[in-house]
């Protein structure tokens, strides 16, 4: 009977979440649809606050973890493609591997974990302390006011922070061929060759979504905050975790699509 | 007794699937300050969060103003209350003056210059215009609830809710800030609805009281505070007012 119980309650709380999240979803949308027929009330200032949080914050760490990305990603397939006297490839591999795939990936992680979790805390701690119930009794959705302009400022800024994060794991792939003896210049001639302007574009289009997906699930879980004493905890927790499944699944998608559609 | 603003007529309290309150029936009158009563876990917050529309009632009507909340009443609405939460509900990231002027800012007519005097104006009602540049992390608890009930009357409600005002503050704070609502009233003829448990403060300021109980599910008085302190033959209301159990004292189930 305990056993059933537990079983129960634990299915009652997950249709309740996918209740609340449902509901967020279409409050989201519903927001982005009225601050677009209204964009004069659409909070400027708080999406510049939130894009320089999000884009100029997590600038150092995405260009960090671009470099190392190249210098690993290089050394790896360098060492199989020495072998057959083609590492100047590795350039090749490096362009398309990282415009394509890993750019806008490892930045929409990079993206969740910081800016995603960061308006969870947020946006949970504004719902503990009753701030969201005061914006409802002035009349203001707090999705729309807290919302959309954080969902806006991540969209933009993922595009800037994955174009950084790509060029410095191109810098990270020149310093490895540099110490196989690849000039430079014949490196940059590759890397330019392979990495054609609609896959570059495509894959800041990517970033883009993937920015929008972070901050839809940080927002998310942040409006759904529960509150107890580790709601605000538990709730970034699940931004990042339910971010990086959320975009992984959107990347697969997109790795089909573009499959099927020959892109 | 003056022109009714706000109605409740046989009103269930609570969440949905969980009543805390049933058949609930009072009024409270322009200019009035009516204070719900009762012991922790009561439901007066419960009531209260019915009154300014953030929960739906479970059953009966509720009008404020005239209107009852729903989709098309609910800006409207929102216009006549202005509400201070138990924490202050500022917003951490704004100024005390900001916070003010946020409502201003969203349905206010004023200019930039306009909106930041009627701001200030608020702060220095409530005594605070030396603090409207400090974030709210840098101002103590009883500033925070006093900018709370300045931005409350930035758009001049009709109604301003108070949950707590006297929660975790000192009695000399807390008697400050009951002159405050004293003189808002008699300034600006606002009324007032007041969540409090605090006797000190139900003497100096109620016009009025209900007082709940969790066990019977109900509004168990009405009254003026002194009624329900000498008068009330309910054994609760008389252990509440610390008046002890009267001959022929009763507990309605």
């Amino acid at each position: 009977m305990g056993l059933f119980a537990a079983v129960g309650k634990r299915a009652a709380r997950r249709w309740e979440e996918i209740d609340a999240n449902l509901s967020f979803l279409g409050e989201a949308f519903a927001a982005s649809a009225a601050t677009l027929a209204t964009p004069h009330r659409f909070r400027f200032a708080d999406c510049a606050l939130a894009f320089e949080r999000a884009a100029v914050g997590g600038l150092s760490i995405s260009l960090g973890i671009g470099l190392l990305l190249g210098l690993i990603l290089a050394f790896q397939s360098a060492a199989a493609l020495q072998m057959f006297g083609a590492e100047v490839y590795v350039a090749d591999l490096l362009a398309i591997g990282l415009f394509r795939e890993l750019g806008p990936l490892i930045t929409a992680i990079i993206l969740a974990g910081r800016s995603g979790s960061a308006f969870a805390a947020e946006i949970g701690t504004m719902k503990v302390d009753e701030e969201l119930d005061a914006l409802r009794t002035m009349g203001l959705e707090p999705v729309r006011f807290l919302v959309v302009p954080r969902i806006v400022a991540a969209t933009l800024a993922m595009p800037v922070l994955t174009i950084f994060c790509e060029l410095a794991g191109l810098v990270g792939g020149a310093l490895v061929l540099r110490m196989m003896d690849v000039p430079t210049p014949v490196y940059w001639k590759h890397v330019t060759a392979a990495a054609t302007p609609f896959m570059v574009l495509f894959g800041l289009g990517k970033g883009a979504l993937f920015g929008f997906i972070a901050a839809l699930v940080g927002c998310g879980s942040g409006m759904n905050t529960r509150s107890t004493a580790d709601g605000v905890g538990v709730a970034a927790t699940r931004a990042v975790v339910g971010s990086i499944v959320a975009i992984a699944i959107a990347d697969g998608v997109l790795a089909v699509l573009c499959y099927v559609w020959d892109l | 007794m003056g022109e009714e603003i706000i109605s409740l007529k046989n009103v269930d309290a609570g969440y949905p699937g969980a009543t805390i309150l049933k058949d609930v029936t009072f009024s409270v009158s322009k200019g009035e300050i009516f204070i719900l009563l009762g012991r922790s876990g009561c439901g007066k917050s419960t009531v209260m969060k019915h009154m300014i529309g953030l929960n739906p009632v479970l059953g009966g009507e509720l009008s404020v103003a005239g209107m009852q909340w729903g989709r098309k009443t609910r800006a409207a609405l929102c216009r006549k209350i202005g509400v201070m939460f138990q924490s202050g509900a500022l917003f951490g990231s704004m100024t005390c003056l900001e916070n003010v002027m946020l409502p201003l800012e969203e349905f206010s007519r004023l200019d930039a210059d306009g909106r930041a005097d009627k701001a200030m104006g608020l702060l220095a009602d409530v005594g605070l215009a030396d603090a409207a540049g400090k974030l709210p992390n840098e101002i103590s608890g009883g500033m925070k609830k006093r900018v709370a009930i300045a931005r409350a009357m930035a758009l001049d409600p009709e109604v301003v809710f108070l949950d707590e005002p006297s929660a975790g503050l000192d009695p000399i704070t807390s008697s400050a800030l009951d002159d405050l609502i004293l003189e808002l009233r008699a300034s600006r003829g606002t009324t007032f609805v007041v969540v409090t448990h605090e006797l000190p403060s139900i003497f100096k300021i109620a016009d009025r009281c209900a007082m709940f109980d969790k066990a019977r599910q109900a509004m168990i008085a009405l009254g003026t505070p002194r009624e329900l302190a000498e008068s009330s033959k309910d054994v609760f209301v008389r252990r509440f007012f610390g008046r002890g159990e009267a001959k022929g004292a009763t507990q309605t189930a």
